[in-house]
């Protein structure tokens, strides 16, 4: 699959993010569309590559995915199969369904940690989604997760994973943007950054609810720090944005695509095809390199 | 603090929508001969989710909730407003433009929430 952006916006987001893609369904360790090869292939001391995975709607029913039960089994199986293991995994929220049932809500979540046992990477980042958090304010979630935002430091690079769900009004809150503030004081300037959260910082396509209501407030923060990349989740698709020079990259779901903004009149789900299963689902490799704050993603299907 | 009192007054001619959010309770009656239109919100749905007017009419919309806090936003009209039980937001529209402007619940309110939406037409 190959990321849908042109030559021009690709050479934008790379002069000013410092960020370049890599795309397509073949071996890790070949080149990408624009003849860019992965950074596995050649790591250097303090390259490293993890895997996001997100939206896998653990509990979800219905239609738009008549493999619902095995989806992120797949994936799991999937990642397991790399030549090399990520240092680390991450999954950019909605990790369950919602339910209003708290009991059925405490089975999802359960069931869902138990299949991301059988990743052989245990080094796993997670966060929550409105599907997971925003009916209780992320107390289920946090039983079995943890907190909902927290920062981390990995071979040179900071990652910050923001909680915009727990509030259903899908607002970061004044508590959690003083405790970016604070941590991203801590930070040098010209520092790699990595954001991990599950809503859009930016308005996206608000008509959709695909934005943050206070995401303006983080970015302000983000702004003066010279390397930021956002990886997120929600809207069910590969979407690269730059605001400023922070640049945004959505992903795929585990469960079902939902069409391209705006596109039509309903977000509703898009039709599985029994003729590509699980077409438009999937999971990708970053592969990040902290000198230079690049980073090249690379989208991986999910099969049967 | 009684309902009445908590009543809104949401214009986007003159009163600034987070302004008067902030404000917290501002009590204002709508000018009689403004048309009145009661939006009923629940999970998941609004009641009607098509609202028709006309350019340069103005319409005051009265939203209320019979379940729990939902939301109410038209971004392509710069309106947003929670919708609560017991409560009635009041919000005052001059529509300036013809077109069709989704609204949507922007509260995650359960597992139909996506689908909460609905459409304003505005014509000529």
């Amino acid at each position: 699959m190959s990321i849908t952006i042109d030559r021009r916006q690709f050479a934008r987001l790379a002069g000013l993010g410092g960020v370049v893609f890599a795309s397509g369904l073949g071996s890790p360790l070949t080149a990408g569309p624009f003849g860019i090869g992965a950074a596995r292939a050649a790591p250097a001391a303090e390259d490293f590559f993890f895997v996001q995975l997100s939206d896998t709607h653990w509990g979800f029913k219905g239609p738009p995915n008549p493999e619902a039960a095995n989806t992120l089994k797949l994936a799991v199986e999937a990642v397991n199969a790399l030549p090399q293991q990520p240092d680390f995994i991450v999954f950019t929220g909605d990790l369950t369904h919602t339910t209003d049932e708290v009991d059925e809500r405490r089975k999802r979540m359960g069931e869902f940690r138990d299949i991301i046992k059988g990743l052989k990477t245990q080094n796993i980042r997670l966060m929550p989604g409105e599907h997971d958090a925003s009916l209780d304010k992320g107390a289920v979630y946090q039983e079995f997760f943890g907190p909902t935002h927290y920062a981390y430091d990995h071979k040179g690079v900071h990652f910050i994973v923001l909680d915009n769900v727990s509030d259903s009004t899908a607002a970061i809150g004044a508590e959690q943007l003083a405790w970016l503030g604070d941590d991203l004081k801590k930070q040098d300037p010209a520092a790699p950054v990595v954001v991990f959260t599950h809503r859009p910082l930016f308005d996206l396509y608000p008509q959709w609810d695909w934005a943050t209501r206070d995401g303006k407030a983080a970015l302000d923060l983000l702004m003066p720090h010279g390397n930021v990349t956002v990886f997120y989740g929600h809207i069910h698709q590969e979407n690269h944005q730059m605001t400023g020079h922070i640049a945004h990259h959505a992903a795929t779901s585990l469960m079902f695509p939902l069409p391209a903004p705006g596109s039509q009149e309903k977000r509703t789900p898009l039709a599985w095809n029994p003729e590509k299963p699980f077409s438009g689902l999937g999971w990708r490799e970053v592969a990040a390199e902290a000198k230079t704050a690049r980073y090249t993603l690379r989208q991986m299907p999910v099969k049967a | 603090m009684s309902s009445s009192t908590r009543r809104l007054l949401l214009s986007l001619g003159g009163l600034a929508l987070a302004g008067a959010a902030a404000a917290g309770a501002i009590a204002v009656a709508a000018a009689p001969e403004e048309k009145v239109i009661t939006v009923a919100a629940m999970k998941f749905d609004f009641l009607p989710s098509t609202i028709t007017l006309k350019k340069g009419e103005p319409v005051i919309l009265e939203l209320s909730s019979i379940d729990r806090a939902h939301g109410f936003k038209v971004p392509d009209l710069g309106i947003r407003a929670d919708v609560l039980p017991d409560t009635t937001t009041r919000v005052r529209i001059v529509p300036d433009k013809v077109g069709r402007f989704t609204f949507a619940c922007d509260n995650f309110c359960g597992e139909g929430h996506e689908d909460m939406e609905g459409v304003i037409v505005v014509g000529e």
